[in-house]
């Protein structure tokens, strides 16, 4: 017996390291299983989001003669919200997002990605538009600029035209009220030079 | 009756593959091929689209993928190298509008040490451990060497 003794003394801290990294890798298994369980686990940060919009020069869906420049936007945030036709989740989210429009809090912006003409139109007529303008990017080439990955996506844009927010995937009421708003009055509450720039 | 039947089946199968598409349906894409100009061009969009992860289906690579982002994102690759950039210019232009995420081989930097060299740490760790056990046991052994049924 007395030869093993001192073996198994000396083998505690080791021991006890083992446990140590068995409970982290329990504690990174359950974090993991946790986040699997959210529904925005696949959706990425936005890397705008601190950044300057891209320098996009869309028509609107409307009256395709009239552009639209990131420049032209400035001067009061704005959310955008990228949609399609062909987008069975944007439908879902399209009431909520009208209740939210309908407040006149910020400007609401459309961004139809890569569709039909009269598709898009087709589908505010019958659901009801919420947007004060359409952007119509039809080939999906300033959607890469803007790093859009799937519709719905939904940005928050400051006075600066600097990106400040961005979901991705439907919003819901929840959404709206514990992230975007919260992030529309840290802009109100911003500094003074930036407000007393009119809205175009 | 044959092209009626084989109408019929057409149809039939438009109906049943338009009931099984996702939740998440795509938009319209451009049929028309990427245009390669040469061999040697396709390769090295092969090679480059491969280590370039999909923003949308975030387990296959850009090369791999059929997602209507993929799609656009390899045209755009395609048409920045023929812009003449080089590979690690459309890696930075691609991080800068999706992030990092995009790269299945992240950049060597601060805030990726640990992805990096934590397996390189992980096993000089249990080199280590394995070290001082052998050492301990090796300084454990000798007394015990004459009585083998201990073991």
């Amino acid at each position: 017996m007395s030869p093993s003794s001192p073996a198994r003394r000396l083998s505690l801290p080791l021991l006890l390291g083992g446990a140590v990294l068995f409970v982290a890798v329990v504690a990174l298994l359950f974090y993991g299983v946790r986040r699997s369980g959210l529904a925005d686990r696949d959706s990425l940060p936005s890397a705008l989001i601190g950044k300057p919009t891209p320098a996009f020069d869309l028509p609107l869906l409307h009256d395709a003669s009239i552009r639209v420049r990131a420049a032209d936007l400035r001067g009061a945030p704005y959310v955008l919200n990228v949609w399609g036709s062909w987008c069975p989740t944007c439908r879902e989210e399209h009431p909520i997002l009208t209740r939210f429009a309908l407040t006149k809090r910020v400007r609401v912006i459309g961004y139809n990605w890569k569709d039909e003409h009269a598709d898009a139109l087709h589908w505010l007529e019958q659901l009801g538009n919420p947007y004060l303008l359409v952007l119509a990017d039809t080939d999906g080439r300033t959607a890469i600029d803007w790093g859009i990955a799937a519709a719905p996506e939904t940005f928050l844009v400051d006075a600066q035209g600097i990106v400040r927010w961005k979901h991705s995937g439907a919003l819901t009421q929840a959404i709206i009220d514990n992230e975007l708003i919260p992030q529309l009055v840290q802009l109100e509450r911003a500094p003074a030079g930036a407000s007393v720039r009119a809205a175009p | 009756m044959i092209p009626r039947a084989a109408a019929c089946l057409l149809a039939l199968w438009l109906v049943l593959a338009g009931a099984m598409l996702p939740a998440s349906a795509q938009p319209a894409s451009d049929p028309t091929p990427l245009a390669y100009r040469d061999a040697a061009e396709e390769a090295r969009f092969h090679a480059l689209a491969a280590e370039l992860r999909c923003v949308q289906c975030q387990n296959q690579s850009l090369a791999d993928s059929n997602a209507q982002i993929a799609h656009d994102l390899r045209r755009e690759v395609l048409d920045l190298m023929h812009q003449g950039r080089s590979d690690a210019q459309i890696k930075q232009f691609l991080v800068e509008r999706y992030g990092e995420f995009v790269l299945y081989r992240p950049q060597v930097e601060s805030r990726t040490w640990l992805l990096w060299f934590g397996p390189a740490l992980l096993l000089l760790a249990g080199a280590a451990v394995i070290a001082t056990l052998i050492r301990r046991r090796a300084r454990a052994l000798p007394p015990a060497a004459d009585e083998p049924q201990e073991w």
